[in-house]
């Protein structure tokens, strides 16, 4: 009769394990993304990232569970956004943003705790801030850089961390606390964090190198 | 072998077989209601991975491998989500697809005509941030003083509050989340413009009407001004600000959960060591001193739900003399204390189901002592013949309370309906005590109760109109009005658009002149107006034309020898011109600056007037230009300011036995005014810094250019004199400190989400 009762327990035991395993990632799931997910680091026009986007919205409207395309469709409209600055579009950047605060929320639900979703929350804040440097500095500025500790706190090792921070540093005018030579030495602890990192799968964030080159390179 | 490769080559035929049969290219075009193709529109096969983006063209094209009934979605940001069932089986299937805009705010029209905006939100109303109200040179920290380099607006400078398009500023009514203000500004001092009694960093959004503006708000004939207070406040945190007219502190504490936070400050303003600097116009016996606190706390009620708590409280004394214009060698007195408390509770919340509710209370209380006489050259009190009447004492008791609540209901898109009441009580009671010692007691009680019914109807993204209507009942004139407003907005194209704005406006006639001999009515304006807007990245381009009628203004007269008595609803007028507004943040790199101008063409026939004549606060043309930049390298912002105003009329009117007459006529000098305001940030940009620090600099009339404001004439009319400012320039020198204190670890994880 135990013998019953533990069976019976296992299986329990076990069908809410497998339950849990529901989540798990299917075949299907993971091979779709590894299509995408090296893309973020190598697409850099407007159309590719729109079309990116959708690709991972699309997969994170079928899965529901999955906080990966949430989090790679909102980066790629926060790095859509980057690039309209560049271009001084700044009116082009909130309604992106109205279009990534969701998806970044619905990433935060599924995935709690995680230094990369606080990555993706310093950056987002940050592209609030751009829009409107004067009158948003206080709010998004501060909302920023407490996002980027966070990021730091759950993961020292994680190189968009050093990326993210380089990259403040680069552009903040000095008498602001900006210093390229900082800057380049934080790229440069990014990269050595960069060779190190283990992302948890194939499909888990690991981009930056391309980027972390870059800032390498510039004088 | 032989048989394994026969295997082999059957089963990658089968599934070549498979592969071909099983894909299926899904093509089309997706195109708006106008024909335009919409580029970077997500179409996918719902629930599945399988989908494509549109280019250009709007032209698309994927493969799927899915089979069978499926739906294909087709979504957009700014159009509605297009659904269609599809059969997937083989071949090519070609969906084109119309998808219609949807309705948002961030595209459609705004209902604009007769409004400026400033708030942080991304519309096109608002021309102004909260910040601006702030770091105009010109306004003094002052709520309405930024707001008068807007065009509608006059440079009036012997008198405090807006006047509006040829209003008065008793026709410009001021409103803190939602209900009225009756005391917005210091107690009045003759031709000296007081302040405005609250700071302004205690309001995150100010919407200024010059006309037209929403059934929610009346009894203004010409203008409305809403201001919203803060939310809840980022962080705990100390101030302390010390300048050439005062110190003041505070502290706002912000609960762990960040669901509620409590505050309090404290101001003391004494003028003394500033007109030791600067020579008045007046010498004080008792220099303007003022002691101000508040109080107040915040509490989120729910994930919507919010209750804010806002009290004020002030005293002040002042006493000073001037030489008398009516007796030579002898000084007219004007002595002021005064006592105001101010409670304001609102309560906003979504009820679900669309429903929203907004409700506030304010209850004021005010005591003015008012004391006038003259004194000779030895500072004595002396009442002198034929001038007995200026001696006088004047004691005002007044309670206000105003309640209003407006529910709201959203529909689909941004339209909505929003209803509710409004009801406004006052009580005043006056002494006006003699110099002989013979007392007048008054007593007024006025009851305003007022419904009111707006709906904001959008037709498409393009056109919109707002459609109101106010019914009030003042127990003052114990009448009834119907006052219906309408406004309706055309976007011309992507970055310009057209309002119209209609709307009749009530007032009741101003408690000063009560009571009156004679019933009385409701005092009347109608507005019409036209507007043009183009807002682009940085740049604000806005041009209105207006046309306003008054009629039933009150007539003054002398009742029971009490000069200014309102005797009938005989008075009318008008008031047209056209405005512009320029503001450009791009052209000059890290400058931004805005131009104003204001025609106006007004006459009105009110209070004593003989017959109709442009009165004397409003100029033809006012313009203003107002610069800020921003130095990095210094962290410091400059600010400059430009206001002008073309000549205003002045009279004198006085009664003989056929009643009134203009004694004397004609026209002050323009008004010029420089300012100039410096503001040094140095802990700005410090990332990890958790304090904030300002040092401020601001100097008015900057080039010490003489103002005249007017002339005051003598009782007996022989003699007239310059209104000017108490001082001509004025410097301003001040720090403040503000220190974070307590920030929490977790801070982050609400402050956005």
């Amino acid at each position: 009769m135990k013998k019953v009762i533990f069976i019976l327990m296992t299986s329990l035991v076990g069908t809410a394990l497998f339950a849990q395993g529901d989540n798990a990632p299917s075949e299907k799931y993971i091979k779709a993304m590894e299509a995408l997910v090296p893309a973020v680091d190598t697409t850099h026009s407007i159309d590719g990232l729109t079309d990116l986007a959708n690709s991972f919205e699309r997969i994170a409207n079928a899965e529901k569970t999955q906080w990966l395309p949430f989090y790679y469709a909102a980066l790629c409209h926060i790095n859509k956004a980057n690039m309209y600055y560049t271009t001084q579009e700044l009116d082009k950047i909130d309604p992106l943003m109205d279009i990534a605060e969701p998806l970044l929320k619905k990433a935060e639900e599924l995935e709690k705790n995680n230094s990369e979703i606080f990555c993706l929350k310093k950056m987002f804040n940050t592209g609030k801030m751009m829009a409107d440097p004067m009158n948003r500095y206080m709010i998004y500025g501060a909302a920023a850089s407490e996002a980027l500790e966070e990021a730091k706190k759950l993961n020292p090792e994680n190189p968009r961390v050093f990326l993210l921070e380089g990259i403040d540093k680069y552009y903040t005018p000095e008498q602001f606390g900006g210093s390229k030579e900082e800057a380049k030495k934080l790229f440069k602890e990014a990269s050595e964090k960069m060779e190190s990192f283990k992302p948890a799968s194939s499909i888990h964030p690991s981009w930056g190198a391309g980027q972390i080159k870059y800032f390498l390179t510039l004088e | 072998m032989k048989r394994r490769k026969y295997i082999f080559l059957f089963l990658m035929v089968s599934g070549l077989f498979q592969t071909i049969s099983a894909q299926v290219i899904v093509k089309g075009i997706v195109k708006d209601n106008k024909g335009n193709p919409i580029t970077g529109a997500s179409i996918s096969i719902k629930d599945s991975y399988d989908g494509g983006t549109s280019d250009s063209s709007g032209r698309y094209s994927f493969k799927t491998f899915e089979k069978g009934e499926h739906i294909l979605q087709i979504t957009s940001i700014g159009y509605k989500t297009f659904e269609q069932s599809i059969k997937l089986e083989s071949g090519i299937l070609t969906i084109d697809a119309t998808i219609k805009e949807e309705i948002s705010e961030l595209t459609a029209v705004v209902i604009s005509a007769g409004t400026f905006e400033a708030s942080d939100r991304k519309r096109t109303a608002a021309v102004l941030n909260p910040i601006d109200i702030v770091t105009t040179a010109s306004a003094n920290g002052d709520v309405t003083g930024a707001l008068k380099t807007l065009p509608g607006a006059q440079q009036v400078g012997e008198a405090e509050g807006l006047f509006v398009r040829g209003g008065t500023a008793a026709e410009t009514k001021i409103f803190i989340d939602g209900t009225l203000v009756n005391n917005f500004f210091q107690s009045s001092t003759p031709n000296v413009a007081s302040f405005g009694r609250f700071s302004p960093f205690i309001f995150k959004g100010t919407v200024f009407s010059t006309g037209g503006y929403s059934a929610l708000y009346g009894q203004a004939l010409s203008s409305a001004l809403i201001l919203e207070s803060i939310d809840l406040p980022e962080r705990t945190s100390a101030s302390l600000g010390i300048s050439i007219i005062g110190v003041n502190g505070g502290y706002q504490r912000l609960s762990k959960n960040k669901k509620s936070s409590f505050g309090a400050s404290y101001s003391y303003t004494n003028l003394a060591p500033a007109f030791a600097i600067f020579k008045q116009e007046q010498k004080y016996s008792q220099v303007p001193e003022f002691h101000s606190g508040d109080l107040n706390f915040r509490i989120k009620t729910s994930k919507t739900g919010m209750l804010k708590y806002y009290a004020y409280f002030n005293t002040s004394h002042l006493d000073f003399t001037i030489p008398s214009i009516d007796s030579l060698g002898y000084k007219d007195r004007f002595g002021l204390s005064n006592v105001n408390i101010y409670n304001n509770l609102a309560w906003k919340e979504n009820l679900g189901k669309g429903w929203k509710i907004n409700a506030g209370i304010s209850y004021t209380l005010n005591k003015d002592k008012i004391k006038s006489g003259m004194k000779d050259n030895y500072k004595n009190e002396v009442v002198l013949n034929g001038l007995e009447f200026k001696t006088y004492d004047l004691d005002l008791d007044a309670n206000y309370f105003n309640v209003k609540l407006i529910l709201e209901r959203k529909f689909k898109g941004l339209t909505a309906l929003r209803f509710g009441s409004e009801y406004n009580y006052s009580n005043e009671k006056s002494v006006f005590k003699l110099f002989n010692g013979q007392q007048f007691p008054d007593r007024l009680k006025e009851n305003i109760k007022s419904f009111f019914a707006e709906s904001d109807i959008y037709i498409t993204n393009d056109v919109a109109a707002k459609i109101g209507t106010r019914v009030e009942h003042s127990s003052i004139v114990n009448k009834t009005n119907i006052a219906p407003r309408f406004s309706l907005a055309y976007k011309i194209s992507k970055q310009a658009q057209a309002s119209l704005a209609y709307g009749i406006f009530y007032q009741d006639p101003e408690r000063k002149n009560l009571p009156s001999p004679n019933a009385l009515g409701f005092m009347k304006a109608t507005h019409y107006i036209v507007q043009y807007m183009k807002v682009t990245n940085l740049r604000t381009f806005r041009a209105e034309i207006f046309y306003k009628k008054y009629e039933n203004l009150v007539k003054t007269g002398i009742v029971n020898g009490r000069e200014g008595v309102a005797i009938n609803n005989n008075g009318f007028g008008d008031a047209k011109g056209f405005e512009f507004f320029w503001r450009d943040r791009k052209t000059i790199k890290n400058v931004d600056y805005w131009i104003s101008y204001s025609f106006l063409d007004t006459r009105r026939d009110f209070l004593n007037f003989p017959y109709a004549t442009t009165p004397n606060f409003a100029a033809k043309h006012t313009a203003s230009l107002v610069i800020k930049k921003f130095v990095q390298n210094w962290k410091m912002q400059f600010n400059g300011a430009y206001n002008y105003a073309s000549s205003r009329p002045y009279y004198n009117i006085a009664s003989d036995s056929t009643g009134y007459k203009f004694t004397d006529k004609g026209l002050i000098p323009a008004y010029h005014n420089f300012s100039f305001a410096l503001n040094y940030l140095p802990t700005i940009g410090r990332r990890d810094s958790k304090n904030f620090t300002v040092y401020v600099l601001s100097i008015s009339n900057v080039f010490n250019l003489k103002q005249v404001y007017g002339y005051k004439y003598s009782y007996n009319g022989m003699r007239k004199e310059e209104i000017v400012p108490p001082s001509r320039m004025f410097v301003y020198i001040g720090a403040f400190f503000s220190f974070g204190i307590d920030r929490t670890e977790n801070a982050v994880n609400d402050r956005l989400f």
